[in-house]
């Protein structure tokens, strides 16, 4: 149904942990902190998100900490290309 | 060019990143008498409820603020001295500025009940406020919340998260009345209540009851009394505006400024919630109390300053938030009415949301999962999501981008239609298309 397809996007997982990146919606951040306070080996995914950016950090285990914590549903992962910025 | 910007949130800090954009050498201080200086003041309710801790409330560190080079002055200003492009610090020594950015913000409207200045009676403004009401929560055991809209859930949810027995009073027979619709409401309340926050309705308070300065309890307008050691109330804010009182700057509710956010007084500017800001679309100049547009303007005001002409553009309100645990985002024009919790304007609040032009609320989803919107005759003017979000950034965007939605309008507003699928085949069709 159409409800599935328009999130294709919205990658599971799996799939962000070989081509997926966290992304922002960064209309919805108030940098409050809880993503980078949360991030298991310290990223700062806020000030990713400030400059409406994806968090692409070699570092990064798409564990998800950030998406699920994040109050104002600012991340979710997606697919993205290297060499965009965004990947929207 | 010697710039200074009086405030320390989030409008004053993107005035900054936009002034060094253009101007890589000129003077630029921030002023503020806030002790701890720029960090998130949205972020201060998920402090309160124990998410952060509140080192992590600071987006910025010192290798920032020297990349930006800006000084930080702490201090009061105590007068703006337009004739000499001075200011007064402290009543004492004097700044010169080229350009002047205000972004002071709005304060707590005060309760005017008696026993109001008593200890243990607090609102939420600032970092100290939170810090200072966690320190009583401690101690006591019992808190009673009085006001609306969103500060007061989140007070309400930050005293219930520290193990108070929290007591919430309505004026009226429901929550947020003006944005919420009584579905909407209903499902907050029920939140609240399963949490066990005791509810009051058509409870007015008439009198805070203290012992050896302390409160100790408060009265009710029917007379009766709820024993609390702590009265929290979040019944509106307003504008700071006694620094520019005696200035000849034009004030309405706010500081009143073009789409430059330019004063009457071309070197002096202001933006966020202090601001009044003319919306050229309609014609008028509204307040916000909002965090994303303070950025916006606070960057539109840094560049206008630093002599790049342009104009800030309104977008339709939106703000996201988290009503009893519930992530919820409210898009446009929503409501309308009136809430008799809170006077004027609440923090995370717009003016636009009640400025509900024709339009007939079509809603789909139960409990938890909402959907609300309000379907003009060619476009969606407004959008209520509650809890699942995947609609909310496709419905951000029709409304924002006053997309046509004559194609779906008639099954948008069929009876028991399933908005949430009408809404999302559109969307997926225009995705597709794009």
């Amino acid at each position: 149904m159409s409800f599935l397809n328009i999130f294709k996007s919205d990658a599971t997982r799996h799939t962000a942990i070989y081509s997926g990146h966290v992304v922002p919606d960064s209309a919805r951040c108030v940098q409050c902190g809880i993503c980078s306070y949360n991030c298991p080996i310290g990223i700062d995914v806020r000030a990713h998100v400030w400059r409406d950016e994806a968090v692409i950090n070699s570092e990064c285990l798409t564990c998800g900490e950030c998406v699920t914590r994040c109050p104002r549903g600012v991340l979710r992962f997606a697919q993205t290309d290297l060499f965009e910025r965004r990947g929207e | 060019m010697k710039y200074i910007i009086i405030g320390a949130g989030v409008a004053g800090f993107a005035a900054i990143e936009a002034i060094r954009s253009i101007d890589e050498s000129g003077e630029i201080t921030m002023i503020s008498d806030d002790p701890h200086g720029y960090y998130s003041r949205p972020g201060l309710a998920y402090y309160l409820t124990g998410e952060l801790h509140d080192k992590a409330l600071y987006p910025r560190t010192q290798v920032d603020y020297k990349k930006l080079n800006f000084k930080y002055l702490r201090g009061r200003v105590t007068q703006i001295l337009r004739s000499e492009h001075a200011l007064e610090i402290d009543g004492k020594s004097r700044l010169t500025y080229g350009k002047l950015l205000i972004v002071v913000g709005a304060r707590a409207i005060p309760l005017e009940v008696p026993g109001a200045k008593l200890t243990g009676v607090v609102k939420l403004d600032h970092l100290t406020d939170a810090q200072n009401i966690l320190k009583l929560a401690k101690r006591g055991k019992t808190a009673v919340v009085v006001g609306g809209g969103i500060t007061a859930l989140e007070l309400t949810e930050g005293l219930l998260a520290r193990g108070m027995n929290v007591h919430y009073l309505l004026r009226g027979d429901r929550y947020w009345s003006n944005v919420l619709d009584r579905n909407e409401s209903k499902v907050v309340e029920g939140r609240l209540q399963a949490e066990g926050v005791e509810l009051h309705y058509h409870s007015e308070l008439k009198e805070i009851i203290g012992k050896k300065d302390r409160v100790s309890g408060i009265r009710l307008g029917d007379g009766s009394t709820i024993k609390c050691d702590l009265v929290a109330y979040a019944i509106g804010i307003r504008p700071c505006l006694e620094l520019v009182k005696n200035t000849d700057l034009n004030i309405d509710r706010g500081i009143l400024v073009n789409e430059h956010l330019q004063t009457n007084d071309p070197d002096i500017f202001a933006a966020g919630d202090v601001a009044q800001v003319y919306d050229p679309m309609s014609g008028r100049s509204v307040l916000d109390s909002l965090w994303n547009p303070a950025r916006d303007q606070g960057r539109v005001a840094g560049l206008n300053m630093a002599g790049r002409k342009r104009a800030y553009l309104k977008s339709p309100p939106f703000n996201v938030t988290r009503l009893a645990g519930l992530t919820t985002t409210i898009i446009g024009a929503v409501g309308g009415g009136r809430d008799d919790d809170v006077i004027g304007i609440a923090r995370g609040d717009s003016e636009t949301w009640r400025q509900l032009p024709d339009a007939i609320a079509a809603q789909g989803g139960f409990d938890a999962n909402h959907v609300r919107i309000l379907v003009g005759e060619k476009t969606l003017i407004g959008a209520v999501v509650m809890g699942d979000q995947t609609l909310s950034i496709p419905l951000q965007k029709m409304v924002a981008e006053k997309m046509d939605i004559s194609s779906i309008h008639d099954k948008l507003l069929a009876p028991n239609a399933k908005i949430a699928d009408v809404v999302a085949d559109y969307w997926s069709k225009h995705v597709a298309t794009a």
